[in-house]
């Protein structure tokens, strides 16, 4: 019973996608970027197959992440405005399932974005080179969804949800370099100040995911990602998303609607 | 008017256990992850300079400046400082080369080239980077002459290369009309340092004559060096170019 109405949620979830043309959007910006690196691969003097792969990765990656944090945004604003959401939970429906049939159809829509998003790279790329990006791809865009998904619940407005969800994947992705950056003083600084910074640095990079080791364009042209690599990731992901949802749950319980 | 907000116990117990353990969970995953180790990344060959100019979507002088701050910052990577005599010299003329492609009347990757890559202690990298302000000079000598004009004095202070330093005051005087006196005359003084008092009397003289110097504090101070050169000529002989002259007074 409490499945079925998870799977319910997710469904709808699902073609709400679909009905608000998301996919085709996400092809259409894909199109952009692959006419994009086909003029840069034309452009190229040497290195051009590889200018293109790495331009094409890179951009479909971000687009990916943005398109999909956005769609989460704006369609679960929708539903609070809509009144959508009082209606669902007038059911006999408790709102952790809310949550969780939710998330799943966002991470459906991701693991959908994912799959059209490598094709390209399939045609391009080494096959298995190709495969394990998109399958890193999958995992960081499960991670953004949960965590689009725990911001506009917490925030319930567009514009600070938006604003925590980019600034969150920036740091992430540069959490690594700030922290080398922070470890070693290149201008001889090595007093109080600095290992404080050093030790607030460390303690952030325990509690947000390191995306930078996440779907790396070198993958595809440098050399491909190691099974167990990609292993870590998918850890990292399952125990990042488990940690949003719940987050996102705990506050939404608290709400008052 | 409603709280916003229920209270803790509205949250079931599991949501709040699993909550917590997933925490847990993300903290020990971080914590077994290893520390980055900084490494160097090579330098690159720039972008071609067709898709900087796309790339730069019609601003192409932002772009070259920002271009710039990359490549000053490169030896300052994340954790690791790489020492200029590990940079691979030829890429880094190609930078420079490509941004100032990108903003020709931009000087700050002329004075890279001259003041900072140039003080590198290793004279074939020091050429090298004094051959590419030498190059960019010939394309555009009004604007750039001061850059070779450094280079002059790093070639004979630094590299004790006369003949070099005399060839880059030289092209100054031939090629740059709109450099300050001092620039255009400063082959007079290298010829007058090396031992070639004749030379150089010959084009001071010739430089007085010509009318060019206007300014009547220079063309004091030129007279009276002229005056000088013939004194010092008549009292002791000057070195020849070839021979060891003294050792500079301090560090240039």
């Amino acid at each position: 019973m409490r499945s079925r109405q998870i799977a319910t949620i997710a469904r709808f979830t699902l073609i709400e996608a679909f009905r608000t043309r998301l996919l085709w959007l996400f092809v259409i910006v894909l199109a952009l970027i692959l006419g994009t690196a086909f003029f840069i691969q034309q452009l190229a003097i040497t290195e051009s197959a590889r200018m293109q792969i790495a331009f094409a990765a890179a951009a479909t990656r971000l687009a990916a992440v943005f398109v999909l944090s956005l769609h989460i945004l704006t369609s679960m604003v929708r539903e609070f405005n809509d009144k959508g959401l009082e209606l669902t939970l007038s059911f006999d429906l408790r709102r952790a399932h809310y949550i969780l049939g939710r998330l799943s159809g966002y991470i459906l829509i991701a693991l959908l974005m994912a799959l059209v998003a490598t094709l390209p790279q399939l045609a391009m790329a080494p096959p298995a080179a190709a495969l394990q990006w998109g399958l890193s791809l999958m995992l960081e865009l499960a991670i953004m969804a949960a965590l689009s998904l725990f911001c506009i619940v917490t925030f319930t407005q567009f514009l600070p949800a938006a604003s925590f969800v980019f600034g969150f994947y920036l740091l992430a992705r540069s959490l690594t370099a700030i922290r080398l950056m922070s470890d070693t003083p290149l201008l001889g600084n090595d007093g109080l100040s600095h290992k404080v910074i050093s030790w607030l640095v460390d303690a952030l990079a325990l509690a947000l995911p390191a995306l930078d080791r996440f779907t790396p364009s070198t993958w595809l042209v440098d050399n491909a990602a190691s099974w167990p690599a990609l292993g870590a990731n998918a850890v990292q992901a399952t125990v990042y998303v488990v940690l949003l949802a719940t987050a996102a749950m705990f506050d939404f319980y608290r709400r008052n609607l | 008017m409603r709280p916003s907000e229920r209270p803790l116990g509205a949250v079931p117990r599991a949501v709040s256990l699993v909550l917590l353990a997933a925490f847990g969970a993300q903290i020990a995953w971080q914590g077994m992850q290893p520390k980055p180790v900084a490494s160097a990344v090579a330098l690159n060959a720039p972008p071609p300079l067709p898709a900087l100019r796309v790339a730069s979507i019609g601003e192409p002088v932002v772009l070259a400046q920002l271009t710039t701050l990359y490549l000053q910052a490169f030896d300052n990577q994340p954790g690791i400082s790489i020492p200029f005599r590990d940079l691979d010299y030829r890429r880094v003329t190609q930078w420079l080369a490509t941004i100032l492609a990108l903003d020709p009347i931009g000087q700050y990757p002329l004075l890279m080239a001259a003041q900072l890559y140039a003080q590198v202690p290793d004279p074939a990298r020091e050429r090298l980077m004094l051959d590419f302000v030498y190059k960019q000079f010939l394309q555009d000598p009004n604007r750039r002459w001061r850059w070779l004009a450094h280079a002059a004095l790093v070639a004979k202070h630094r590299l004790k290369d006369q003949a070099l330093a005399l060839h880059y005051a030289r092209e100054i005087a031939r090629l740059a009309p709109a450099a300050p006196g001092w620039a255009r005359q400063m082959y007079i003084f290298i010829l007058e340092d090396i031992g070639e008092l004749e030379s150089a009397k010959i084009l001071l003289g010739g430089l007085l004559a010509s009318g060019e110097v206007k300014d009547p504090h220079e063309l004091l101070f030129l007279t009276k060096r002229l005056d000088a050169m013939k004194n010092a000529e008549i009292q002791t002989p000057m070195p020849k170019y070839g021979q060891p002259e003294p050792a500079p007074a301090g560090k240039p």
